[in-house]
């Protein structure tokens, strides 16, 4: 296409800016088309120049944004010549979707509304449920969905008149023995079978044992994002749900997207989010399902639960206060003077990491 | 039968620092170690091979570096390592993760049945919990995490006992074999390979696999597999917390203001 003595564009290359790079996970390599991008033991990229042809993939794929593109003399030189010629037009950089991303997004368009699910043993709901519904609130508002309660169990549509206090306007619900224990397959099912009819955009889950068990195989089912732990959440301008969450051992902090699947699944940590204000009078619509499933379907049984009364006393991440001593205490005994005040206050004594693991290793 | 423990190598977060000027993460110098819930997952996987008999195959996906750590997994006495390591796979968030993970296990199962799955309850680094379930459910194997103890596991009726460790409560279930077990601290101490025994495997054969030999549809695994996108990664922004007094130079002074800081914010009322 190019005409004869036309000058093209140098495109330039892309470098790596080093104090950026987090070896974050090869991202950058796996999207280069070119294979011009090696990694080194530590996990940081080398690019090759030669192989580069500055398509800008692993720029916007990076999350630090630790890539960039310069230009190399040469290509400067010649940058230099096209300007000083003048007749040379700027290329239009026109992002078109492929066919692919196309079909994405009529599909992602059908999804609507904020889910939370309602967690629930033998009937008793969990906190983060509550609290979840306050955050699903402000996210239902932006996008101006409704608000919609999960509850899956046995006897338990009272769950859905409770959700509705704490600001759902609509509760699905699939009551039935077979819910009685929490166990993955039904659940998975129950909850699998509801987000193929209905079509939410968004599903939160509390971060317990019993949340991410379950949305970790829901989400596999369905084939679409889930985002662990989060502790933040928020609408961009193009209505996708930012999830922010610590990793790293909480050194880091990241912000992940969901952008072609749809539910975008996230699991929320208790007692992150705030509880909101309980108000009686608020009603809604109570849409209840229900699936085929017989006991014989599922080979999984729960034999005994053991009710651990210690574990019960100790649950600091219920505790509105805490108060914490780190190495400076010295010994395992000038603890007591902290579990004093910690009486005196209403709270619970914790400590820091390098206690837990002098004390445990 | 066969016992597959699903490792991944890490850096070890309790090594990372925190540069005190740009807030980032220092991360030269930051050993890699195997995810320390996994190496609880391999010990139990050992101890199932003592008392089953059962065979035991390692798999990890990760850079070819990985090596190291499935070599440990070697000398501790697995009897099969398989590296998963293509530029394929890389970038792959836990659905393209879980995905390279249950098809090679699927390989594995071609060749000798595949009793249980064991990983630990989620790495250090990720702290996600999504990959063992992930397998389950494409696997469609039984499904336990959390697990504590393994009570029993009876061959005949091919149903396996063990204990949970939930908020509060323990719960005893029973589930069918093929089964993904995930595991928590508790469950037992992990054993170190001796000298004999590093020596030994040191020469011993990797089984390596790379998407040549997978034949995976590469929409489906590493970057372009994901369904997740990590749109920013920042340090996180830390309470200012305050410190009253001199503890050391003066105890009395400093326990005072603490008692007028607690009165002042309303926590205590003398």
């Amino acid at each position: 296409m190019d005409e004869k003595g036309k000058i093209k564009k140098p495109r330039g290359k892309a470098r790596l800016i080093p104090d950026k790079c987090i070896a974050c996970g090869a991202r950058c390599q796996s999207s280069c088309p070119k294979d011009a991008i090696e990694m080194t033991d530590e996990g940081k990229p080398v690019i090759s120049i030669e192989k580069c042809i500055s398509c800008l993939k692993c720029i916007k794929v990076c999350p630090t944004n630790a890539i960039e593109i310069y230009f190399t003399p040469e290509e400067q030189r010649i940058l230099d010549e096209i300007k000083a010629q003048s007749y040379a037009l700027p290329e239009p950089e026109v992002e078109i979707l492929n066919k692919k991303e196309a079909a994405a997004l009529v599909k992602i368009q059908q999804y609507k509304g904020v889910w939370v699910l309602v967690e629930q043993t033998e009937g008793e709901p969990a906190l983060v449920s509550w609290e979840l519904l306050g955050t699903g609130a402000e996210l239902a508002k932006t996008l101006d969905v409704e608000l919609c309660s999960v509850v899956i169990g046995d006897k338990v549509e009272n769950l859905c008149l409770e959700s509705f206090s704490y600001g759902a306007t609509k509760s699905y619900l699939i009551d039935d023995p077979v819910f009685r224990f929490y166990r993955t397959e039904p659940y998975c099912q129950a909850l699998y079978y509801l987000v193929r009819k209905y079509k939410p955009e968004i599903i939160l889950v509390g971060a317990t044992g019993l949340g991410r068990d379950l949305a970790g195989a829901v989400a596999t089912k369905l084939e679409t994002g889930l985002t662990a732990d989060c502790t933040g959440l928020a609408i961009d301008d193009k209505g996708y749900l930012l999830q922010t969450r610590p990793a790293f051992g909480g050194n880091i902090m990241a912000t992940i997207l969901t952008e072609n699947t749809r539910p975008q699944m996230s699991t929320v940590r208790p007692g992150v989010m705030s509880l909101p204000v309980r108000n009686a009078s608020l009603k809604g619509e109570t849409i209840s399902e229900s699936l085929p499933l017989k006991e014989d379907d599922f080979t999984t049984k729960v034999l005994d639960i053991i009710k651990d009364s210690k574990l019960d006393a100790i649950d600091v991440t219920a505790a509105d206060v805490i108060v914490s001593g780190g190495r400076g205490m010295c010994t395992r005994e000038n603890f007591g003077i902290l579990q004093e005040l910690a009486d005196q206050l209403g709270g619970f004594v914790g400590c820091s990491r390098g206690v837990v693991e002098q004390v445990c290793t | 039968m066969l016992v597959v423990v699903c490792i991944k190598q890490v850096p070890d977060t309790t090594q990372v620092k925190i540069d005190p000027v740009t807030g980032n993460l220092i991360r030269e110098g930051v050993p890699f170690i195997m995810n320390p819930f996994d190496s609880h997952a391999l010990e139990e996987s050992l101890r199932l091979k003592d008392r089953y008999g059962f065979q035991v195959a390692v798999i990890s996906m990760g850079p070819p570096n990985t090596e190291i750590t499935l070599r440990k997994a070697l000398a501790l006495g697995v009897d099969n390592a398989v590296l998963l390591s293509d530029r394929a796979f890389g970038g792959a968030d836990t659905l393209a993760t879980s995905k390279v993970l249950a098809e090679a296990i699927k390989r594995l199962t071609q060749k000798e049945e595949v009793v249980i799955v064991l990983c630990g309850k989620q790495t250090i680094d990720g702290d996600t919990a999504q990959v063992g379930p992930g397998i389950a459910s494409r696997l469609g194997y039984s499904q336990l995490t959390l697990v504590c103890h393994i009570e029993k596991i009876d061959l005949r009726t091919k149903k396996l006992i063990a204990r949970r460790k939930l908020e509060g409560r323990d719960e005893v279930v029973e589930a069918s074999l093929p089964v993904m077990i995930s595991v928590v601290r508790e469950i037992n101490t992990p054993r170190y390979p001796t000298v004999p025994m590093r020596l030994k495997t040191e020469a011993a054969t990797l089984t390596r696999w790379d998407n040549k030999e997978m034949k995976l549809n590469e929409d489906t695994i590493g970057l372009k597999g994901s369904a997740t996108q990590v749109r920013k990664i920042f340090s996180p922004e830390r309470a200012i917390g305050e410190i009253l007094g001199d503890g050391i130079a003066n105890p009395e002074e400093a326990a005072g203001l603490l008692i007028d800081k607690l009165k002042e914010n309303g926590f205590i009322h003398i």
